[in-house]
């Protein structure tokens, strides 16, 4: 019998404030030990929580360029549990009225090809609301220490519903959740600083069968490839072990990236009771229109819709907009340079592959780079008009990367245009036919190939300058 | 039902983090019962329809803006700490 | 010198001070003075420390001497309850469990008080955590009642009220969840103003319930309260549930509002269960605002009479046991050293560092919240809140004050209740429901018992009009001599 592998994910996001999410400490990663603290972060005696208005903005974009539902009102609650980093031992959470309702991250899966683009899916939300971060346990031989320096910064819930169904289905999510957060701006999703955490609910079920199995959830994905590598990694434990006749124990289980092996998690003591209730000291929060309007503003267009642009408006291959569309700042880059005219593949062509290595190999940021949009119009339209070669172009654009200079003046400069001056183009033909009469007799005698022959020594008297397509006219004029 | 009779002081007192000592118990257990069963009356309000009350006022989005106050320097955020090392706080190992 | 220097009303000091009659250094030489004289019987300090204040007496004379006085409140020397923070001064919540916590910042009322010139003198004893109406409920023994030794002197805030009535301090702040400032200042024959939620900052009062609790002021006189209320009143971004309100001059209100007032009689707070003796004084009170030329209107608040006090408990606990839980070993606070492992040392650290009504307190909390329960419980006690705040919106419409005693019984021996929790939590029977409908409500003495005990009269007012409130207690105040007279110690 096969079976179907059924995967939910619930992802922490810390979200890109200057101050924490209930005080105005900074918050921040890397800063010495218990130095990001003040009396509400320590949870002193009288210390009172005030939100943080760029926290709620942040969760509402998010919640925009994730389809969701803005709820009208929510409200803050204490899920109250204790534990070391929580210096309260209650955190600050939303429990049964998120900020964001419903929603769905659309993903693309690998193609059967790297040029070839993949199936598209749209994987539903379930809900995202916002709560505080606890701090950092360090787990010695002889005790624990604890970092409050984390405690306090703003955390985004993304929960999605189980409609995950493969290993891949789920490193797809995570990527396509991650760039569209990047480009809004609502974090950097750096999961080596924990910006970014995700855990896996996984179970299997007979193919076919609707109500879901035993589900097994899966801590520590503390990388975009453990992620993958620990979901395949239980979804095969969990098959063995049906397969052998076993029944999967619900439970809580570590993935060990390294090892690439999982082991179950002692569970915390008692069954889980948080005792949620509304917070006394905080206020509800109301979303209007107007609050809404602001952050629309401020959305940007998802991701895989810019795609579908660049395919179709700008017929571009499916290998350029993977190039272009992951990076905002490329991709407007790209459009910028294609309104100013120009065939829109080869503008893409200059940017996803000549500019984009030449930045690489200077180490410099698009911010940074001397070539801009009308550079790389200019380029393309010098071709496109004849007045350049494509190769010339090349160094061309290798000289106006350097310097910023634009491609026309580098081309009168350099005396790079191509001559159409038919006189001059005249006598540059008879020099060659002169200097190569017998490619010139075979020629004459039907041999097409031995036509090049006068046309390379034209290219070369002209220092590559003659216009190719005028002198092979000529010559067979001359020749006639 | 008289929900009195189902305080189940072993389970509350290990939610709440207080280790009883037996007498406590036996105390708790007569002093709670009291006292829950007076509460017992609100059973006879009709509250059908009625909005709880959170807050004394309602008020809504109450917040500052994202703008970075000083916080403590971390010999006063440690000053309290019963046992630390290197600005760390030192707790008895956690073992998940 | 120091003798006509205590008992005095604070106006009647900053007015001195202002006149430079006395200074700010012989004022509290005179307190603490007095202090060492009858502290050791009255228990009211936690603990002071005397330099600190002393140099900033000096730098208030200074002030003073160079014209740049800050206000009326200038050199006078204020009691804080031991539950609100003073940077660098013991914050113990008269808890063995923040026995040794020196608090590294202030609360918001400190700093106003220091923003006013006032000295932020003393640690005054409490119910641990504020839980309690007798200040027996302190890891550090109990305060005693300054007219009786043998007596309680009411609580949580006894210490705040003993401090003031037994002339060790003009002033003193303390904090009312269900009654906290105005009980006690009724058993120590002073007055008490417990403000509207949201009027004094919170930041910076270790929190018993989030919902209940507000600082308020304990006082000689109601011109006193009007200047204290005036210093520590107004909004403070770092409380989101302090109010955008305007602090209008409480002392010059006082004069402006001349009256006659219509007034409310809750029939219900009258009841069975209240001493003969402070009915009747209450009686006599409301027949002087009668002959004053107020209209008597009798009201009805069924739902708060018969209900309040078991909301108040659901709820009170309810938010304690999770504010309470802050307080671990961890961070701060006392850590047992017979903690094996990290589940361990909550259990055992907060058993050895709370009292037996905080840890009932938690219990009962943490049940009504756990899962089950949480419905029949903590969700009807605040459906049944919001009654009773309706309840109170309804008579005041058209009534400007409500009208009763403060509590119940006069102060009662040291020991009476402590064995019956419930007993106890009844004695908050008039002052609670002022609580759940977050409504100021103020105490003043209304008389004696025969056997010399203070009564307090408990006036109920309209959301943010304490000035309104103010006026009405001066006006009773001033044609009475109750709070000239003060306890032999
Ligand atoms: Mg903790
Ligand atoms: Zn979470």
């Amino acid at each position: 019998m096969n079976y179907e592998a059924v995967i939910g994910l619930e992802v922490h996001v810390q979200l890109k404030t200057a101050s924490k999410i209930f005080t105005r400490v900074a918050a921040g990663y890397g800063e010495p030990e218990n130095t990001l603290t003040d009396p509400v972060v320590l949870a002193l005696p009288g210390a009172l929580p005030v939100m943080n208005k760029v926290a709620l903005d942040l969760v509402i974009k998010a919640g925009l360029m994730l389809e969701c539902a803005i709820a009208p009102v929510c409200k803050w609650d204490r899920k109250n549990y204790f534990y070391p980093d929580s210096p309260k031992n209650y955190q600050i959470t939303q429990y049964d009225q998120p900020l964001c309702l419903g929603g769905a991250v659309e993903i693309e899966l690998p193609g059967p090809a790297r040029n070839v683009m993949g199936e598209h899916k749209k994987i539903p939300l379930t809900r995202i609301h916002l709560e505080e971060d606890v701090g950092k346990l360090t787990h010695g031989v002889h005790d624990s220490l604890v970092d409050f320096n984390r405690a306090g910064t703003p955390l985004m819930e993304i929960v999605s519903e189980p409609a995950l169904h493969s290993a891949d289905e789920a490193f797809a999510f995570l990527t396509a959740l991650r760039l569209a957060l990047v480009q809004g701006g609502i974090s950097d999703c750096d999961m080596e600083k924990g910006q970014l955490r995700c855990d896996a609910n996984i179970s299997i079920r007979p193919a076919g069968q609707t109500q879901l199995g035993t589900k097994v959830e899966l801590k520590n994905l503390n990388s975009i490839s453990f992620v993958r590598d620990g979901i395949a990694h239980e979804i095969r434990r969990q098959h063995a072990v049906v397969t052998a006749g076993g029944t999967i124990v619900q439970e809580t289980r570590q993935y060990e990236g390294e090892a690439g092996t999982s082991a179950a998690l002692r569970s915390k003591e008692m069954a889980h009771d948080y005792r949620y209730f509304p917070d006394p000291d905080l206020m509800p929060v109301k979303v209007d229109e107007a609050w809404l309007a602001t952050i629309r503003a401020t959305v940007p267009e998802r991701m895989f819709d810019r795609q579908r642009r660049y395919l179709e408006e700008f017929q571009l291959p499916y290998t350029l907009t993977s190039v272009l569309v992951p990076q905002l700042a490329l991709g407007a880059f790209f459009e910028e340079a294609a309104a100013l005219g120009g065939k829109p593949q080869a503008v893409a062509n200059w940017i996803a592959n000549d500019l984009q290595r030449e930045l690489a190999v200077a180490g410099v940021e698009l911010a940074g780079s001397k070539v801009q949009p009308r550079h790389i119009a200019g380029l393309v339209a010098l071709v496109e008009s004849g007045v350049i070669s494509s190769n010339m172009a090349k160094e061309v654009f290798v000289e106006m990367f350097a310097t910023g200079e634009m491609p026309e003046a580098i081309v009168a400069r350099q005396g790079l245009a191509q001559s159409t001056d038919t006189g001059e183009l005249e006598q540059w033909v008879s020099e060659a036919i002169a200097g190569n009469a017998k490619a010139a007799a075979e020629f004459k005698a039907g041999n097409e190939k031995a036509l090049n022959a006068i046309k390379g020594a034209v290219m070369k008297a002209s220092q590559g300058k003659a216009n190719p397509q005028q002198v092979d006219q000529i010559a067979r004029r001359q020749l006639a | 039902m008289r929900l009195n009779s189902d305080l189940n002081l072993d389970y509350v007192a290990n939610l709440a983090r207080l280790a009883l000592s037996g007498e406590e118990k036996a105390q708790f257990a007569g002093q709670l019962a009291d006292i829950l069963g007076y509460v017992e009356k609100l059973k006879q309000v009709d509250v059908t329809g009625v909005e709880p009350m959170a807050h004394a006022s309602p008020v809504y989005n109450v917040w500052e803006a994202d703008v970075v106050r000083p916080g403590l320097p971390v010999e006063v955020a440690l000053g309290n700490a019963p046992v630390q090392r290197h600005n760390l706080i030192v707790v008895p190992k956690v073992v998940e | 010198m120091a003798a006509d220097l205590i008992f005095q009303s604070a106006t009647r000091l900053a007015a001195r001070l202002g006149q430079g009659e006395i200074s700010s250094v012989e004022l509290l030489s005179a307190c603490l003075a007095r202090i060492k004289a009858v502290d050791g019987r009255v228990k009211a300090f936690n603990s002071y420390a005397e330099e600190g204040a002393l140099a900033l007496a000096q730098a208030s004379d200074q002030r003073r001497a160079a014209g740049q006085a800050r206000g009326p409140l200038d050199g006078l020397p204020v009691g804080l309850k031991d539950i609100i923070a003073v940077a660098g001064q013991p914050l113990t919540c008269s808890s063995k469990m923040l026995a040794d916590f020196v608090s590294p910042y202030d609360a918001t009322v400190s700093e106003k008080l220091k923003a006013a010139g006032a000295i932020p003198f003393g640690r005054l004893n409490l119910d641990e955590f504020a839980m309690g109406s007798s200040t027996e409920n302190s890891a550090f023994g109990p305060t005693s009642n300054p007219w009786d030794l043998t007596r309680v002197p009411g609580g949580s805030s006894g210490g705040s009220a003993a401090a003031v009535a037994a002339g060790e301090l003009p002033l003193t702040l303390g904090s009312d969840t269900g009654g906290s400032v105005r009980q006690p200042a009724a058993l120590c024959g002073i007055v008490g103003l417990k403000p509207t939620y949201g009027l004094v900052s919170r930041y910076g009062l270790a929190a018993f319930a989030s919902s209940l609790d507000q600082i308020g002021t304990l006082t000689h006189t109601v011109e006193d309260a009007a200047l204290l209320l005036r210093a520590i009143a107004g909004h403070d971004p770092r409380d989101s549930t302090s109010f955008q309100a305007e602090v209008p001059d409480y002392g010059a209100e006082l004069a402006r509002r001349k009256g006659p007032w219509r007034l409310g009689v809750p029939k219900e707070f009258f009841g069975a269960g209240l001493d003969p003796e402070i009915r009747a004084a209450v009686r006599q009170a409301i027949e002087y605002y009668r002959q004053l030329g107020c209209e008597i209107k009798e009201v009805s608040l069924p739902l708060a009479a018969e209900y309040a006090v078991a909301v108040y408990y659901l709820i009170a606990t309810a938010e304690a046991s999770s504010n309470l839980a802050r307080y671990d070993g961890i961070r701060y606070g006392h850590r047992s050293t017979a903690a094996k492992d990290a589940i361990d040392i909550y259990a055992r650290s907060r058993a050895e560092g709370f009292g037996p009504e905080v840890k009932r307190r938690i219990i009962l909390g943490t049940h009504v919240l756990s899962s089950g329960y949480y419905d029949a419980y903590y969700l009807r006690a605040q459906k049944v809140r919001t009654l009773i705040r309706n309840e109170f919106t309804a008579v005041l419409r058209d009534c400007a004050a409500l009208l009763s005693p403060t509590s119940p019984v006069p102060a009662f021996k040291l020991g009476e209740k402590s064995a019956d929790p419930l007993a106890m939590y009844l004695t908050d029977i008039y002052t609670i429901s002022v609580n759940l409908a977050g409504l100021p409500g103020l105490s003043l003495p209304c008389g004696f018992t025969a056997g010399g005990l203070p009564i307090g009269l408990q006036l109920i007012g309209r959301p943010f009009d304490e000035a309104g409130l103010l006026a009405i207690a001066r006006h009773y105040e001033q044609a009475h001599d109750w709070h000239t007279r003060h306890p032999e110690l």
